[in-house]
């Protein structure tokens, strides 16, 4: 029997860096409190990826990330699930490969899976490390929240809009003080915590898509907005004392 | 005249910082030598035979094994017993001890190439490599990289490295001299993405490897393989050349008759057979405080450290034999890795029946992990207080659990009862 809600965890061995793997228990755990039947799966490198209507994508290393976005090309499921109205979270090194084109570990460009219309090559400045706050743009959610840690620059064409405009942090780092891309049932993002973990409105969204539309139930979130409340306090704060240092040197 | 200038301007404030209270007095006193002689580590090895040991988990207390065991013929060794694993560290460990003909050096991941350019070191042990603090790493392929270049670059090394883990199969594989120990891999899944040719590495259920993509990287033969028998209770080292050490240990754990064993190797290597360097290892009950029993809030405890998903792997496998209470706390400062998502890779599911107290500067996030894992808990953002919430929680006198990453480990060893 098939789960009223399945949601995937793509290629954990390639793309399970940086903890993004969270994501998918989130969404698992959010649909079945509110009585979805949801059954969460892990889609390992080696085997086709699984039917589902949500999957999600996580951060890998470089070259990890080359093998990972040409498995999903030749493997297919993942872009035609797309077009049939699957919902997908991806994130970091997950986001560069579903758009246009991204940087291997020499930096040469190769090809993505076109999910997601940005394109992304090697930043020019110094590695992205560090916590985000952002206001959403590209759907309407409360700030954004999540730690950065990458060395790319995403640059968005007409066909995706920006998830979000940055108040602290990089994100996209082209210069736009955008971060992440929206394009119809598919987010990208450098948000790393797991991003759901931070911003469970998003995981709420993700799933009402899924969902086609449906209204969920409100959860009792207090441990997560216990947790957006410090990370706010400590990004602002970080930059308050920061603001008193430079006025120190000057 | 600069090098003397350096070793008791290294000292004298060592010696300071250490009767003003200030910590144990180690990298204060290694910053202010390196500023007199920036060559100072250098200087204080040369004419010596110096091992370095590294990797994500497992070298503070592999470091204290190899020189216990380098001790075992009577040589007199030094070594940075307390963890400070950078050239400061180094520095003042090597400074305090001039007699020494012997040192051991736990080396953090990130320095190994420095400190081995340094101190020409005959022996380098590599442990294993995983995710870890990744905002300051960011790779952990860019690591096994930076070491790979290292030790090519260094012929006069004896490299004893894990056969079972393929990042450090592929860094070792640069090196002139390499002696294999297969001592195996808990967490496999920073090392499927091969890292000679961007395809994928495959694992057998007896821990062999190879790459099925075609480059032909596979898991190097052996020389030494650790085994466990009785339910895991007995441990051997067995050599290829038909030898076979039992390995009885003080300190608990599976991990750490792998350190044992690889610490014999590196040991064997330098003219110490290793029956006598693991009967030697055998006295040793705590490294740098890890499974210290204290009272802290009027309460017994068990210290524990744990600092990355491959070392809370094979932690959860220890504590998961007791259904006692547990604190867990955890921290993100610099030394610990600013971004505690790696908390989503820990199994804590494993943790459901039992008492659990979230604590330490990231206990909300925390909180959450454990939340989606399902594990009834409290937090408690004094991790004191949380010892004490734990202990009512549970049955009076139940010893503890109490699990920590870097710095809140360290703040607990130092607390007082």
């Amino acid at each position: 029997m098939t789960a009223a809600l399945r949601i995937v965890v793509v290629y954990p061995d390639l793309l399970g860096t940086y903890g993004d793997g969270g994501n998918g228990l989130i969404l698992a755990r959010r649909a079945q409190w509110r009585g979805v039947e949801a059954e969460l799966m892990q889609g390992p490198s080696d085997a086709p990826l699984p039917e589902a209507d949500i999957y999600c994508l996580g951060g890998g290393e470089d070259g990890p990330q080359v093998r990972a976005a040409r498995s999903l090309m030749e493997d297919g499921v993942l872009a035609r699930r797309v077009a049939e109205g699957a919902v997908v979270l991806a994130v970091c090194a997950g986001y560069q490969i579903v758009g246009k084109q991204f940087p291997g570990a020499d930096g040469a460009g190769h090809e993505g899976v076109g999910l997601l219309d940005v394109a992304t090559s090697k930043g020019a400045g110094p590695r992205a490390v560090g916590e985000v706050v952002a206001e959403a743009t590209g759907v309407s959610l409360p700030a954004l929240t999540g730690f950065e840690n990458h060395g790319g620059s995403t640059t968005l064409a007409p066909g995706a809009a920006p998830l979000a405009h940055v108040m602290k942090g990089t994100g996209n780092g082209d210069g736009t003080g955008t971060e992440g891309a929206v394009a119809g049932r598919v987010v990208g993002t450098y948000l790393h915590g797991p991003v759901l973990a931070r911003n469970p409105a998003l995981a709420d969204l993700l799933l009402a898509w899924a969902l086609d539309g449906a209204t969920l139930a409100p959860l009792d979130d207090h441990a997560e907005d216990a947790l957006r409340q410090e990370r706010f306090a400590a990004a602002s704060l970080r930059r308050a004392s920061r603001r008193v240092l430079s006025r120190r040197t000057k | 005249m600069r090098f003397h200038l350096a070793v008791l301007t290294t000292r004298a404030v060592n010696a300071t910082s250490r009767r003003l209270g200030r910590g144990q007095g180690t990298v204060a006193g290694g910053r202010s030598g390196l500023k007199v002689d920036p060559r100072l580590l250098e200087h204080l090895t040369s004419g010596r035979e110096v091992s370095l040991v590294t990797g994500t988990n497992g070298k503070t207390t592999t470091t204290r094994l190899l020189a216990v065991a380098l001790g075992a013929r009577g040589d007199r060794v030094v070594s940075n017993e307390t963890g400070s694993n950078m050239p400061p560290g180094h520095v003042a460990a090597l400074a305090g001890d001039r007699r020494a003909t012997r040192a051991v050096l736990e080396v953090d991941e990130i320095y190994l190439p420095r400190v081995l350019a340094a101190t020409r070191a005959t022996c380098v042990v590599l442990l294993n490599l995983s995710r870890d603090q990744l905002d300051r790493t960011n790779e952990v392929r860019m690591v096994a990289g930076h070491w790979r270049a290292a030790l090519a670059a260094a012929p006069h090394v004896t490299v004893v490295a894990n056969a079972d883990d393929p990042l450090v199969a592929w860094a070792a594989g640069a090196a002139a001299r390499v002696r294999w120990v297969a001592v195996g891999l808990g967490w496999q899944l920073d090392a499927v993405g091969c890292p000679s040719c961007e395809g994928r590495i495959a694992f057998a259920a007896d821990g062999s490897w190879a790459c099925v993509t075609g480059c032909g990287f596979t898991r190097p033969a052996p020389a030494v393989t650790l085994t466990a028998t009785d339910h895991g209770t007995t441990f051997h080292g067995i050599w290829v050349d038909g030898r076979t050490e039992q390995i009885t240990l003080a300190l608990p754990g599976r991990f750490n008759y792998a350190n044992a064993l690889m610490a014999a190797v590196a040991a064997e290597a330098q003219g110490i057979d290793a029956g006598s360097a693991l009967g030697a290892m055998g006295s040793v009950d705590a490294v740098a405080g890890r499974f210290t029993t204290r009272m802290l809030a009027g309460v017994p405890t068990r210290l524990m450290l744990a600092k990355n998903p491959a070392g809370w792997g094979e932690l959860l496998d220890l504590v998961g034999q007791d259904d006692g209470p547990i604190v867990i706390s955890i921290n993100a400062r610099t030394a610990d890795g600013a971004d505690p998502s790696w908390l989503w890779d820990v199994p804590f599911e494993r943790l459901a029946a039992r008492v659990v107290v979230a604590t330490g500067d990231r206990c909300r996030d925390l909180s959450v992990r454990l939340r989606y894992a399902g594990v009834d808990h409290v937090m408690e953002t004094d991790p004191i207080s949380a010892v004490g919430a734990a202990a009512s929680a549970a049955d009076r006198d139940r010893c503890v659990d109490v699990i920590g990453n870097y710095t809140a480990f360290g703040e607990l060893l130092g607390a007082r009862a």
